[in-house]
C-alpha cells in the first residue's frame, strides 16, 4: 500500500460533487430563482416605470418633480402619514393595556376576551368600515354620537384600522409581555417596590421591542391599507386611493409607480427601524426565567376588567353590525330578518362566484404557499453549500415585510403584462392572485417555519449521511411530521390571508378571477352595502371554519402521529 | 466484523496534513495522525482546541482546506460524508424524536435492502448489545439520557461500520450515568474491537477510556500517547496543566542538576544535569507525588512547610503548603483522607515536605 505515504495535494481540497448536495442546490436555485421572479422582478419593474414617460421613453427623475408639484397629491401623503400616526398612537397603548390586563391580571375570561379581540383578523378590512358607515353613517344608529362630524373620512378611516389592526398589535405585545420573568418581580416586591415603579422599572422596559415592533407594523399596515379608505374615506384621498386612482381610474402607469415608491417610502423606513430595534435587543429571558403568575388586586383588577369588557364590546359590535346588516331587509327602514342580500345579493347577481374564486385562490396559495415556504426555510437551514446564495435568499425572505400589497400588485402589472415575458400566460391567471398573496405574507410564514427547523437537532442531517441515507428521505420521514403543527400553521395564516387580501389584488384580477374581497369594493360603490355586508361575512365564516379545521386538526395530530411529544412515562 | 484487507500493520485511519481554516482563523494546522485498527483514540483538549472539527471532517461533514485521509487503504480525503464508511454519535443524541426506537436503529438498514427479518433480528441483537433489549416501540422521549445515547450508539453501529466517531458522546449525562456509560462503551468497543475516534474535554474520561490520547491546543496537537505516557511524561506544559492537577516552580538552574526555587536548592531528575546555569526553568510536580513528614525519610529535596489551607474533598485533601525559603510559591499537596486525619493538618500546622527529584520534570 502506498496510499498512506502519497504526497499531499497542493492547493484548497474540492470534496468530490455528490448528487445529493447537487439536488439540494439545484432546489435552493430553483428557489432563488421563483423569490427573483415574483419580488425582485415586479419591484424593479416599479423602479424603472418611475422613471419613463408614457411613451416609455427616460424621463429620469421628472415625475417625481411633477409629483411634488401636485398639491393634491401632495395632501395625500400627507393625509396618509398623520392618519397612519394617530392609529398608531390609539392602537399601540389599546392593545398594549389590553396584553397587560391579559398577562397582569387576575381577572376572569382572559380565553375569551383574547380569542374576541383576534377576530379582526378573520374579516377583510371593509368589514370594519362597512360597520362603521352602519353605525355612525348618514343614516347610521348612532349618528348623534359624531356630533356632527361625518364619519366618511379621517375619523372613519382612524376607528376602523385601529378595529382592524388590533389584533396583529395585541399578538406582538402579548408575546414580550409573556417573556416576563417572574423572579424580577418577586426581587422587587421583597425589596417594596410599588406596582407603579415596578411598571416603569420592569415592565416596560421588557416591553420595550415589542411595543416598537407593534408601532411599525401598525404605522405600515395603516399606510399600506387600501380597503378601509376605499369604502369609508369618502373624499379624503390617501396615498393608496392615489395608485388605485392612476392606474384603474386614469390608466396613468408611470404615476402610479411614482407614487406607490412614495407609499414605500415610510414602510420601508418602518421596517428598517424595527429591523434596527430587534438587532439591538438581547435575549433577556435566560433558560431560568421563571413564569409570572400575577396576584389578586381588586381596583387593578375590576378596572383591567371593565377595560377588557369595553374593548371586547366595541370588538364584536362592529362584528356584530356587519353580520346583523347583511341579514336584516333594508337599513333602517326594514329591519325584518331576510336572506335577500344572501340569496339576490350574491346569489341571484352571480356575485357569488367571487366567493368560490376566493376559496380556490386561498387553498392555491395555501398549499403552494406552504410547500415553497417550507421547502426553503428547509434548505436554507438544513442543507449546505452556497454561502453567497444563502444570504441573499434569507435577505429576499424578509423583504416582502416591508412591501405594500398594492405596490407589489403594481409591480407585477408591470413585469408580467409586458408582452416580452415568457410568464406572460400567468396575468389574469388565479395563479398570479395566489402568487402575489404568497409574496406578500412570505416574511411571517417564513420565520414561522425557521423557527419551527432551528427547534430540530442539528444533526439529524449528519446522521443520516452516516446512515447513507438521502437527506430528502429524511426530510420526508423526519423533518415534514416534526414540524407537521408549524406547517400547518403557515397554510391556515395563508388561507386566512389570501381570504381577506385586497391590496395586492386590486391591480390583478380578470373578470374570470374576481375574488371576494374586490367584489365588496364594487357591491359598496354599488350602493349595495348589505349584500357587501353579506359577502364580508361569508369571508369571515370561511375564515373561522379554518381556525376550527385548524384547531381539530392539530387536536388529532398532537394523539395520533406527534404521540411521542407525550412528556416521558415515569420510569 | 469483517476480516481486514489491508495487513495489520497498517494504520486503520491516517491523516496527513490536516488543516483547516476558518476566514482569517487557522482552527487546524497540519495534523497528522494514525489510528490503529480496533483501537480507541481519543482527542482531547479545551473548547476551541479544533478537536471536533478534526472529527467533523474525518465524517466529511466539514472539507479540510489542506491535506488527505486514508480509511482502510482507501483515499476518502474528498468523498461527501455518504460515501464514507462510520457510524457517528453526538452529544444530542440526534435521534428522531418521530421515530420509535426500533425504527431509529434500522433508520439505515431500511436503505440497504434487506430482508424485513434480517432487520428486525439485526435491531434485536443491538438492542440486546447496548442493553435494552424491551425498548424498541418506545419513543425517544420517553427514555432517560443515558438509554437515549444508548440508542444513539446502537443506531451508529447497526450497519457495522469500519470506524465509529464518538463527538462528546458524554457531556449531555449527569455525573452517574456518565460514569456508567463510559465504562459500558468502552466494553463495547473492545468487544466489538471497531476502530473509535472520541472526542471530549474531560481528561478522566480521555484517561479512563482512550487507548491513545490526542491532547489538542489551538489547532494543534500537543502529545500522542497512551494514558499513561500522557500523565507521568507530558511533553509540554500545556498537556501538563490540562490532564491532571500540577504544581509549577518557577526556579534558576545551577547547573549539575540542581535549581534553585527562592532560598530552597532542589535536585532535578537525572537527565537535568546538562542544563546551563542561570536558565530560567518550570519544574512541574504532580501534587501526588509530594511527600509528607515520615513519608519525607531521607528524600534528596526534603525542606520544612507550613499549611496554609486544607481542602477536605471526601476521599483525600487538597494541603496547600508553603515551603519555608519559597513562600511565594505556594505547594498543593495531595494526601488521603486517612493521612491527613492521622496528621491532624490544620492552618499553620508545621510539616516536613519531600519533592522526589525523578517525580519533577523540566518543561
Amino acid at each position: 500500500m502506498t496510499t498512506v505515504a502519497a504526497p499531499l495535494p497542493r492547493g484548497r481540497v474540492k470534496p468530490l460533487a455528490n448528487w445529493e448536495d447537487r439536488l439540494a442546490q439545484g432546489l435552493l436555485l430553483a428557489s432563488c430563482a421563483v423569490l427573483a421572479v415574483f419580488l425582485v422582478a415586479p419591484l424593479a419593474m416599479i423602479l424603472v416605470k418611475s422613471m419613463e414617460d408614457k411613451s416609455g421613453a427616460f424621463v429620469g427623475l421628472q415625475l417625481f418633480r411633477e409629483y411634488l408639484q401636485n398639491a393634491a397629491l401632495r395632501d395625500s401623503a400627507f393625509n396618509t402619514l398623520w392618519v397612519a400616526l394617530v392609529v398608531t398612537a390609539i392602537t399601540v397603548p389599546l392593545a398594549f393595556t389590553f396584553a397587560y390586563a391579559l398577562t397582569r391580571s387576575c381577572i376572569p375570561w382572559k380565553g375569551g376576551f383574547r380569542l374576541i379581540a383576534l377576530t379582526p383578523i378573520l374579516s377583510p378590512s371593509m368589514l370594519a368600515a362597512i360597520s362603521f358607515i352602519q353605525w355612525f353613517g348618514n343614516q347610521g344608529a348612532l349618528k348623534s354620537w359624531m356630533f356632527g362630524n361625518t364619519v366618511y373620512g379621517p375619523i372613519g378611516i382612524i376607528i376602523s384600522s385601529v378595529y382592524a389592526i388590533f389584533p396583529h398589535a395585541l399578538m406582538i405585545v402579548l408575546t414580550s409581555l409573556l417573556l416576563a420573568d417572574g423572579r424580577l418581580y418577586e426581587a422587587a416586591e421583597s425589596l417594596g417596590t410599588p406596582r407603579l415603579r415596578k411598571f416603569f422599572t420592569i415592565t416596560l422596559p421588557g416591553a420595550r421591542y415589542g411595543l416598537v415592533s407593534a408601532a411599525m407594523v401598525v404605522f405600515s399596515y395603516s399606510v399600506s391599507d387600501f380597503g378601509i379608505p376605499k369604502v369609508i374615506g369618502g373624499n379624503f384621498n390617501v396615498l393608496a386611493i392615489d395608485i388605485f386612482k392612476q392606474v384603474i381610474g386614469q390608466q396613468n402607469f408611470n404615476r402610479g409607480a411614482v407614487v406607490s415608491l412614495v407609499l414605500l417610502l415610510p414602510v420601508l423606513l418602518a421596517f428598517i427601524v424595527d429591523w434596527w430595534m430587534q438587532g439591538r435587543q438581547q435575549s433577556q429571558f435566560s433558560a431560568r426565567a421563571v413564569p409570572y403568575a400575577p396576584k389578586p388586586s381588586r381596583g387593578f383588577d375590576t378596572a383591567m376588567l371593565i377595560f377588557c369588557l369595553v374593548v371586547c364590546t366595541f370588538m364584536l359590535a362592529v362584528l356584530g353590525m356587519a353580520v346583523y346588516t347583511s341579514f336584516i331587509k333594508l337599513w333602517p327602514y326594514d329591519l325584518s330578518f331576510s336572506l335577500r342580500h344572501y340569496i339576490f345579493g350574491l346569489i341571484d347577481g352571480g356575485v357569488i362566484d367571487s366567493y368560490f374564486n376566493s376559496l380556490k385562490m386561498a387553498l392555491l396559495s395555501a398549499v403552494i404557499g406552504t410547500t415553497l415556504v417550507f421547502g426553503t426555510a428547509y434548505l436554507l437551514e438544513k442543507t449546505r453549500g452556497m454561502r453567497t446564495l444563502r444570504a441573499f435568499v434569507r435577505l429576499l425572505a424578509t423583504i416582502p415585510m416591508a412591501v405594500p400589497g398594492m405596490v407589489l400588485g403594481l409591480g407585477y402589472i408591470f413585469f408580467f403584462n409586458h408582452p416580452d415575458n415568457p410568464l406572460h400566460f400567468l396575468y389574469g391567471s388565479m395563479l398570479i392572485l395566489a402568487a402575489s398573496t404568497i409574496v406578500h405574507y412570505y416574511t411571517s410564514s417564513h420565520l414561522t417555519a425557521v423557527t419551527a427547523l432551528k427547534a430540530l437537532d442539528n444533526e439529524f442531517e449528519a446522521v443520516s449521511a452516516s446512515l447513507k441515507v438521502p437527506f430528502y428521505k429524511t426530510f420526508f420521514r423526519v423533518t415534514v411530521p416534526v414540524c407537521l403543527p408549524a406547517i400547518l400553521d403557515i397554510a391556515r395564516y395563508l388561507f386566512i390571508n389570501a381570504m381577506v387580501t385586497i391590496s395586492a389584488v386590486v391591480f390583478l384580477y380578470s373578470p374570470d378571477t374576481k375574488v371576494a374581497s374586490i367584489a365588496i369594493i364594487n357591491l359598496d360603490e354599488a350602493g349595495e352595502l348589505g349584500a357587501a355586508a353579506a359577502m364580508s361575512t361569508l369571508i369571515v365564516a370561511t375564515s373561522a371554519a379554518m381556525c376550527l379545521i385548524y384547531a381539530g386538526a392539530t387536536r388529532w395530530l398532537l394523539g395520533t402521529t406527534q404521540i411521542w411529544r407525550k412528556p416521558p412515562t415515569p420510569a | 466484523m469483517i476480516a481486514p484487507a489491508v495487513s495489520s500493520d497498517q494504520p486503520y485511519l491516517q491523516l496527513s496534513g490536516i488543516t483547516k481554516r476558518f476566514g482569517k482563523f487557522t482552527a487546524l494546522s497540519a495534523i497528522t495522525l494514525a489510528v490503529e485498527r480496533g483501537k480507541l483514540m481519543i482527542f482531547l483538549g479545551p473548547s476551541g482546541c479544533g478537536k471536533t472539527t478534526l472529527l467533523r471532517i474525518v465524517a466529511g461533514l466539514e472539507t479540510q482546506d489542506e491535506g488527505t485521509i486514508v480509511q482502510g487503504g482507501r483515499d476518502i480525503s474528498r468523498l461527501p460524508a455518504m460515501q464514507r464508511d462510520y457510524g457517528i454519535v453526538f452529544q444530542s443524541y440526534a435521534l428522531f424524536p418521530n421515530l420509535t426506537i426500533f425504527a431509529n436503529v434500522a433508520y439505515g438498514l431500511v436503505n440497504r435492502r434487506k430482508g424485513q427479518e434480517a432487520i428486525k433480528r439485526r435491531v434485536a441483537e443491538l438492542l440486546k448489545l447496548v442493553g435494552l433489549p424491551d425498548a424498541g416501540p418506545k419513543y425517544p422521549g420517553q427514555l432517560s439520557g443515558g438509554q437515549q445515547q444508548r440508542i444513539a450508539l446502537a443506531r451508529a453501529l447497526a450497519t457495522a461500520p469500519g470506524l465509529l466517531l464518538l463527538d462528546e458522546p458524554l457531556s449531555a449525562l449527569d455525573a452517574l450515568e456518565r460514569l456508567r456509560l463510559r465504562g459500558e462503551i468502552r466494553a463495547l468497543q473492545q468487544r466489538l474491537r471497531v476502530t473509535t475516534i472520541m472526542v471530549t474535554h474531560d481528561q478522566e474520561e480521555a484517561l479512563s477510556m482512550a487507548d491513545k490520547v490526542v491532547v489538542m491546543n489551538q489547532g494543534r496537537i500537543e502529545q500522542v500517547g497512551t494514558p499513561q505516557q500522557i500523565y507521568r511524561e507530558p511533553a509540554s506544559a500545556f498537556v501538563a496543566d490540562f490532564v491532571g492537577k500540577v504544581n509549577v516552580l518557577s526556579a534558576i538552574a545551577e547547573g549539575a542538576g540542581r535549581f534553585r526555587v527562592g532560598s530552597l536548592v532542589l535536585h532535578g531528575a537525572t537527565g537535568t544535569e546538562s542544563v546551563a546555569p542561570g536558565t530560567r526553568v518550570k519544574l512541574y510536580l504532580r501534587p501526588e507525588d509530594v511527600l509528607v513528614d515520615g513519608a519525607v525519610q531521607s528524600n534528596l529535596n526534603a525542606a520544612p512547610g507550613k499549611v496554609i489551607k486544607v481542602e477536605f474533598l471526601g476521599a483525600f485533601c487538597l494541603v496547600t503548603v508553603a515551603l519555608i525559603g519559597a513562600e511565594d510559591q505556594p505547594l498543593v499537596v495531595n494526601l488521603s483522607r486517612h493521612s491527613s486525619d492521622e496528621m491532624n493538618l490544620a492552618e499553620g500546622t508545621a510539616l516536613q515536605i519531600g519533592l522526589p527529584p525523578d517525580c519533577m520534570r523540566l518543561l
